[in-house]
């Protein structure tokens, strides 16, 4: 690839970026594209950094407040690291009538951090989410998108021992 | 392909399907996944292939059968007998039944729904019409099943305004929870010249407790995409866009494979079935903002901007997308139109109750035994809804509220049961028909935090284009809070019913002017709940930690304090 003169340093030979460019390009470089080029690009690189941002701007031909603005406005993109793996409990109606805020509190309590945080190894983001549409199972969480449900505070720390350490209640 | 040669595909599509001594349907829904389904599939395909996989067996992966709490279901289907659907079906079961099916035995009752089972049979499926009984992955399933037909129909025998006039007639009104007649919107988007017209499905189901859009998006795409191409034909519109949620990949990826397919067989795309309306579907997701299912921010997003609605008129019929003619619809109210030229709008317009004509899609969910997916008839009352078909509530425990339209709502109590469920009625109890979840609740809920619960939902996702709703909603979720801690007031209570109000009348979009529908109705309906919280500082379904004193007691106890150091001998 030829060098790009909009390509940040940081971004630079990151073989990543070809992803979010070949998703430009079938786009036509259309600003309106722009949430379609920021799930790519978050896609590829896990979240969406100052840098990458700044580029999809330049290249989408954006200011770079409106490019910052979409994808602040929107609960899907981040602008942090995500964990090695994610927990998200769902807070739905129905998984709240059944239980969920004592799942949470019980999650956060046994990770160490809060929902919406990643632990300080990097490995697991905890999350919570409006309603993930299988109200049927609640309370439901998944972990790396895959569902579980129904479950208890115990069974979901069960869940989550493989994947990092976790502090039991009396421990 | 033309409509000879899709009637033909349909025949030998049937044909095929009538010499089977044996179909077997596996729910493929997530909830049904989540419960194992998949190892039923496996188990059984590997059956099939120890048999020769014969012509004569079929199996079908499908999408949501109904009943989810029950997954993994299991429907068979013989030629001449009556379908039998088992539950939480284990690879032993399912291998069980095929070996008992193939040796004309009696078929295992285990685990076996039976046959009169309410949970059907109370119900009307027009939209659900073929979810879980095809594979949502096959074409050919959906024309088997008189797909596409109801297009072909109205592009040669139809002009577009007569296609407008029979949505009118069927007396169909928009499924996402607004309720405006569907018709009439088609005919005002017909009569707009513009150079370019849209139409845009609104697939943004965000409501906490709501899953009927997912589920048919997953079960039936093709039933939506039929529904899209009639509008387009109907309003003169040859693009259309299906904004579907960001949390609903699958839903996403089902919709693009039948998008592909259609267009393949000339279904989709230009010269639809060999006439000369063209037709292109594209897919925009979503990604995470409750206020997109707000039709001008989900045209804005649909636009690559920050999803935030504004002042209408001009509504979308007007100056939608690109500031061109756009028609946007539920993708609920896409899936009925098929049906409505299938059976005719007059059938149609038979099904249902005074003004709500036809039928609504329901997800069932909370204390009730049968969770699950509904179609019912529009008018049925809430009793049938909870009781009938939702066997009551788990344990037999006593019914407390129902809450329908998720944030936009309201609960419906007890007293209320009898109503009969249409878009007038649970407006008239301050709820609203919403685009169909619905949450039974027991005794053990404390409705002022179910209130608090919306509340905070709607702080988080006020999108803050207007002060009512981005200051309201914030002061209202700290006075539920208050209430809640025990910190409240009487004065607080008047506060909180004044802000609803003032929030109500002065919002910009539907999100803030619907948020302090959950409010007003617990406010309506168990007032006593929140007097109990403020009065005697009880939370009647032990819910609330009140902890907190509220000020005009703080003075008071300070000065129990003093008297009791004082008693300790402590002086003055």
């Amino acid at each position: 690839m030829a060098e790009n003169p909009a390509v940040p340093p940081v971004l630079n030979a990151d073989p990543r970026l070809k992803v979010v460019d070949r998703a430009m390009k079938r786009l036509r470089y259309q600003p309106d594209a722009l949430i379609e080029v920021l799930h790519t690009a978050q896609e590829a690189f896990g979240y969406l950094s100052r840098e990458l941002l700044a580029y999809v701007a330049s290249q989408l031909k954006l200011p770079e407040s409106q490019v910052f603005g979409v994808a602040t406005f929107y609960h899907s993109f981040t602008l942090r690291p995500k964990g090695e793996h994610s927990c998200i409990v769902c807070t739905g109606t129905a998984c709240y009538v059944k239980g969920a805020g004592e799942i949470v509190t019980r999650l956060e309590q046994a990770v160490g951090v809060r929902a919406g945080q990643t632990t300080a190894d990097g490995k697991l983001s905890l999350g919570t989410a409006r309603c993930l549409g299988n109200c049927s199972l609640a309370p439901m969480l998944t972990i790396d998108d895959v569902v579980y449900g129904p479950e208890t505070p115990d069974s979901a720390v069960e869940k989550l021992r493989s994947l990092v350490e976790v502090t039991d209640e009396l421990g | 392909m033309n409509w000879v040669e899709l009637v033909e595909l349909a025949e030998s599509v049937v044909a095929r399907q009538q010499v089977c001594r044996l179909r077997l349907l596996v729910c493929c829904g997530t909830p049904c996944m989540a419960a194992g389904a998949e190892a039923v599939v496996v188990a059984l395909k590997e059956k099939l292939a120890e048999l020769g996989d014969p012509a004569d067996l079929e199996l079908v992966s499908t999408g949501c059968q109904g009943p989810c709490s029950r997954g993994p279901l299991l429907t068979v289907q013989r030629p001449g007998q009556p379908e039998l659907i088992w539950q939480k079906t284990t690879p032993e079961l399912a291998l069980a039944i095929v070996e008992a099916a193939l040796q004309q035995e009696p078929l295992p009752e285990q685990d076996r729904l039976p046959e009169d089972w309410p949970f059907f049979t109370r119900q009307t499926r027009l939209v659900l019409a073929n979810s879980g009984r095809i594979d949502p992955e096959s074409l050919e399933q959906y024309i088997g099943l008189g797909g596409y037909d109801s297009l072909a129909q109205v592009l040669i025998d139809m002009a577009p305004d007569e296609v407008c006039s029979g949505v009118v007639r069927s007396g169909l009104r928009g499924r996402g929870g607004g309720g405006y007649p569907t018709g009439l919107k088609w005919q005002l988007v017909h009569k707009e010249n513009g150079p370019r017209k849209f139409v845009v499905a609104n697939g943004d189901e965000g409501d906490p407790g709501a899953y009927m859009d997912r589920s048919l998006m997953e079960s039936d795409p093709h039933r939506i995409l039929e529904g899209m191409a009639i509008a387009g034909y109907a309003v003169g519109a040859e693009q259309g866009y299906i904004y579907v949620r960001g949390e609903y990949p699958l839903a996403a990826q089902r919709l693009r494979n039948a998008i592909k397919d259609a267009e393949k067989a000339g279904l989709l795309g230009s010269r639809v079935l060999d006439s000369s309306f063209s037709f292109r579907i594209d897919i925009r997701i979503g990604a995470g903002a409750f206020v997109c299912g707000e039709e001008t921010a989900l045209l804005a997003s649909i636009m690559g901007k920050r999803g935030q609605p504004r002042i209408r008129p001009p509504y979308p019929a007007e100056a939608g997308l690109w500031d061109c003619p756009t028609l946007i619809n539920n993708v609920e109210t896409f899936g009925n139109i098929p049906s409505i030229f299938k059976i005719g709008p007059e059938a149609f317009s038979a099904i249902g109750h005074g003004k709500s004509r036809g039928t609504k899609v329901f997800a069932l969910c909370g204390e009730v035994v049968n969770n699950g997916l509904i179609e019912v008839p529009m008018g049925i009352s809430l009793r049938e809804i909870v009781f009938d078909i939702g066997g009551g509530l788990a344990n037999g425990a006593a019914f407390k509220a129902a809450q329908t339209g998720g944030p936009s709502g309201g609960c419906i109590s007890a007293g209320q049961l009898d109503t009969p469920v249409d878009y007038e009625n649970l407006q008239a109890l301050g709820s609203i028909m919403g685009s169909g979840g619905l949450i039974v609740m027991g005794q053990q809920s404390c409705m002022v935090d179910v209130a608090r619960f919306f509340m905070e939902f709607c702080l988080d996702e006020s999108c803050g284009k207007c002060v009512p709703c981005r200051t309201g909603t914030v002061e209202i979720y700290r006075l539920l809070s208050r209430i809640c801690n025990g910190s409240a007031t009487n004065r607080d209570l008047q506060h909180l019913e004044q802000l609803c109000r003032m929030m109500k009348d002065t919002s910009l979009c539907g999100l803030g002017a619907a948020a302090p529908n959950p409010v007003l109705s617990t406010l309506r309906w168990f007032r006593h709940e929140y007097e109990a919280h403020v009065e005697e500082r009880r939370c009647p379904a032990g819910v609330c930690s009140m902890h907190e004193l509220p000020v005009h007691l703080l003075g008071e106890q300070l000065l129990q304090r003093i008297a009791a150091s004082r008693s300790d001998g402590e002086g003055f």
